[in-house]
Parts: C-alpha cells; structure tokens; sequence
C-alpha cells in the first residue's frame, strides 16, 4: 500500500498556519493497491458512485468497499454540469427525492468539511406559452402540498428580481410568467465530488482512479438470448448472481456491484447481461467570459432551450437540451453555439457583446420517462444508479444515500421504489419529462 | 453538424431530419406477453459503436430510412440498408 499522510481537516486555524509555514496541504484522497476482495465495487467515481461509497461507511459501517473509475474523480457528468439544484420537479415521486436532496446539499459544508459555495439564489422557470403557464401552476400547486418554496409570479415581479431580462410584451417569445423556486441555486460541483471523496477516504473507502472495468464475472445466469446481439449462452443475464469484476489492474471478487455510471450505463449492465432502457446522448454546455455580477437568479426557459446562471466569478454558464441524436461523441457543434446564442440573447438584450470562452459537453443516459433507474436488477448483487438524464447531479447526495441504504439492508428504500428498473416491463413510468427536459 | 446521408436527397444536416433512432425487432403484437412489448418499446442496447438506426427526412423526402453508423466517431456507413426484419417501415 502506498504511504501517504491522513487528509487534513479543512479549517481557518489551519488555512492560517499554512499560510505562515508554507507548509501544503495533504492530497485530499489516498492511491492504493487494488485488493484482490471488497465486499462493494461502485463503478464511478463521479457524486453518485461516491456519495454511495461515502453513505455505505458513515451510516452503515461497511468500508471495504471501492470506488473504480476509468478515468478521474468527477471527470464526467459530475464535473460538466451546470451546477443547479433545485426541487420543484412535476411528480410527487420526483419532488420528495430531490427536496431530500436538497436538504442533504443544505448541510453538506459541515458534514464533509469542505467549503461547496452553495447559494440558494432563487429559480426562475419561465413560461412563453399559455401552456407553459398551465404546468407551472400544476407544478407550483404539487410542490406546495409538499411543502417545498414555489410560486407562479408574473413580468413585474420577475423583473424585480432579474431586471436585465426581457419582459417587455414585444419580443418574439413574450414573458408571461414564471416558477419561482427560492431555494433552488447554483453550488461548486468539483468540491461536492472533492468533499465525497475525501470525506469516503477519510472513512476507509479506497477511491481507484484509471481502473477500467472490462467485465463482471456472473455465474448462474439463465444465459438465455436477451435480444442484445450477444446471443446469450454465458452465465449472465437474469437470475445470475455477481461474483467479481475483471479490471484493467487486475480481477477482484465481490458480491456486490452498483453501476454508477453516466454515458456507460448500458455498456457496464450488458457486461452483468442486464439491458437498460437508455440511450445516450451529449449535452453541450457553454460559458463567457466574466463580466460583474448581475443576474442574481438562475433562469431557465423550456420553450427558448436554454437556462443560464452566473458564477461567484462572473462568467456567465449556459446549458441546452440534448443532442437530437444518441451518440458517445462529446463534440461541440456550431448548431449549439449559435441557437443557444439567439435564445439568450432573445431573454437578454443587453449581454450582445460579451464573447463565450469555452464550450464542452457531457454525456447524458436518456430514459423514455426522464426519471432514473434505481436499486436491483434481474441480476443479484447488481444494481444500479443510472439514467440520470440531464438532472444527475442535483440528485447525488440523496441516489448515494438511498444506494448506500439499498446495499447495506437488501431492501429498496421508499423514497427509491418508484425508480426501479422493473417499472418499464410493468409498465409503471414516472412522467418527469414536463419538469426535467430542459428544467435545470 | 452531422450530415446524414439520405437515400433519397443526398447528405443532409441532422438538424432538417427526426431521430428515430436504435431499430429493434417487433415482437408479434398478437401474441406477445405484455413484458416482452414493453422490453421491445423501452429496452435498448445503445452500443459505442456501430448502431443501425431509423431516421425521418422530415424536411426532405419525408420517407423514414435506415442507416449504420459508429456512435463514437459518427460515421455512417454510406449504404442505406433495406429495412432490418420486424421494424417499422
């Protein structure tokens, strides 16, 4: 095992001594050797896979457990996202989970020590149409009797909160209203998957970056064809059991797997011969140069495709919808740039000069219902945590609790039950599509 | 941009054609146990590579059509394929 010192708790006392001493500080996570046994391997060392792994050990005592990932921590959607939370979603399934969500992000600073910038500065989904309208006071009426912050307010107010939009009645895409959710905001994605990790360290989870998973060995499976092209008659598939992965540093037994995974999803489930009802596509993101504060809220509109927020920085960061195609590619596209470009500009006029410094995108597993997959899968000791969408990262903190719960009990948790994968073949589907296709 | 290489109008930007996206075959909806239908309307492989795919020219020919392509460098194969057995058409 390679030698390294404890992380260091994050404090001003020590920010001071160091800054005296020039002393730096420990690395955040330590790099092992892979045992040849854990009794958890999570797939994914992005905020789900180490929210799970954080969970599993602080309240439910398992720390032999590893966190593998292909590349580095918060290296894919948990570091390309647009870094807003909020909980004022469609279904009453969908509103409970992500307010518990929200909750967990409210006390995150102090229960993992490390700073995440979380700022409740309101949200504002805005409605073009009279049907845009309708769903958000269907929305509003859902998250009040849940007791979540949320209201229809009309052009006056959303002026007052946000005066450089355009709420004039002139524009191609008139203002008529807007959702607005006071406690939703923006926080620093790197330090939640930072902060994850650390805090799984500290607790004896062991964090395996550049470790690519290249199968999972199941035995006992019906083998039968699953219709995937592979022609079945291995051990996978259905009413097989999990014994071990096989990495590029080596193979490792264990009984349990969670898939927590985003853009692979389908290609680790296929390795247990499990099939997801997801397909992949990109979802590009782009951000400006910084200018001084003055968007306080983040906004969002469905029917313009876009939603921005401004940084404690000042760069201004925008997100679309996704690609209209499946694709593993992360490429830009002038399609993007210039659409996403027109649409804010048509919501604010004063911003025509600021210049965009950078584009990327990441990769989201699409559902037929824009909600996830969650918990067991016809495989034992496989589960997953995956289908996240566009909406992943607001939903870390609470998916790697309720996994973590999941594992340690051998029981689906409630507030996870209306996510399984088995929904799709009963025909049970959690319609977030009205709040998650372009709702960030 | 992705240009799709209609059958019928030559390449055309994605941007004027619907995705269909992944052919699957269709059960016999006559026989079929409900679960198998839904596995046959939800499930998909979505590999990262090639991938047989249905697209509409909706601004084009409007016909639906299917191709090849490789989901990681998004290079069709430039035949159209006739229409893989028990897709729509």
């Amino acid at each position: 095992m390679t030698r390294m010192k404890k992380p260091a708790r994050y404090s001003a006392a020590g920010l001071i001594k160091r800054g005296i001493t020039g002393e730096s500080w420990p690395r955040a996570w330590r790099d092992h050797e892979l045992r040849s046994s854990y009794d958890v391997v999570i797939i994914g060392a992005g905020v789900h896979g180490l929210a799970a792994a954080y969970y599993l050990a602080a309240n439910h005592g398992i720390t032999n457990v590893a966190v593998l990932d292909k590349g580095y921590v918060g290296g894919g959607g948990s570091g390309r996202n647009t870094a807003i939370v909020r909980s004022n979603y469609l279904t009453p399934e969908g509103v409970a989970f992500y307010d518990r969500s929200l909750d967990l992000y409210n006390t995150m600073a102090a229960d993992l020590n490390i700073n995440v910038m979380f700022s409740e500065r309101g949200h504002l989904t805005l409605a073009h149409t009279d049907g845009a309208l309708r769903t958000m006071r269907w929305r509003a009426e859902v998250n009040k009797l849940q007791g979540i912050d949320s209201s229809v307010i009309g052009p006056d107010e959303i002026k007052a909160l946000t005066p450089s939009l355009d709420t004039s009645p002139n524009t191609r895409y008139p203002i008529l209203g807007a959702l607005y959710h006071p406690p939703g905001g923006t926080i620093r994605h790197d330090a939640v998957n930072w902060g994850y990790a650390r805090a799984a360290d500290a607790l004896g989870v062991q964090i395996h970056q550049n470790t690519e998973v290249t199968d999972i060995i199941v035995r006992g499976g019906d083998g039968g064809d699953r219709g995937d092209g592979s022609g079945g008659g291995d051990a996978k598939g259905p009413g097989g059991r999990v014994t071990g992965v096989r990495t590029t540093r080596g193979d490792i037994a264990t009984p349990i797997v969670l898939n927590a995974t985003a853009g692979w999803a389908s290609l680790i489930a296929a390795m247990a011969g499990v099939r997801l009802p997801i397909t992949t596509h990109p979802l590009q993101a782009a951000v400006t140069e910084p200018v001084k504060v003055f968007l306080p809220t983040v906004v969002v509109s469905g029917s313009l495709h876009v939603y921005v927020s401004q940084t404690d920085r000042g760069e201004l960061v925008f997100g679309a919808s996704v690609d209209p195609f499946a694709t593993y590619d992360m490429r830009g596209s002038l399609d993007f740039t210039e659409e996403l470009a027109g649409h804010v500009l048509e919501l604010m006029p004063g911003i025509s000069r600021m210049r965009l410094l950078r584009q990327w995108a990441g990769l989201c597993d699409m559902t037929p219902d824009y909600s996830p997959v969650m918990g067991f899968t016809p495989v034992e000791g496989f589960l997953c945590d995956v289908g996240w969408g566009t909406y992943g990262f607001k939903a870390g903190p609470v998916s790697g609790e309720q996994m973590a719960e999941c594992i340690a009990t051998g029981a689906t948790p409630k507030l996870i039950a209306p996510f399984s994968l088995d929904r799709f073949a009963a025909g049970r589907l959690v319609g977030e599509k009205g709040a998650a296709a372009v709702g960030h | 941009m992705l240009l799709v290489p209609c059958p019928h109008c030559g390449p055309r930007n994605a941007a004027d054609l619907r995705y269909v996206g992944e052919t699957t075959a269709r059960p016999d909806p006559t026989a079929v146990e409900p679960e198998a239908w839904r596995g046959y309307l939800y499930l998909r492989d979505n590999p990262a590579g090639r991938l047989t795919e249905m697209w509409y020219c909706r601004s084009g020919c409007r016909r639906y059509f299917t191709l090849e392509r490789d989901t990681v460098t998004n290079e069709f194969d430039n035949s159209p394929l006739p229409f893989p057995k028990g897709s729509r058409s």
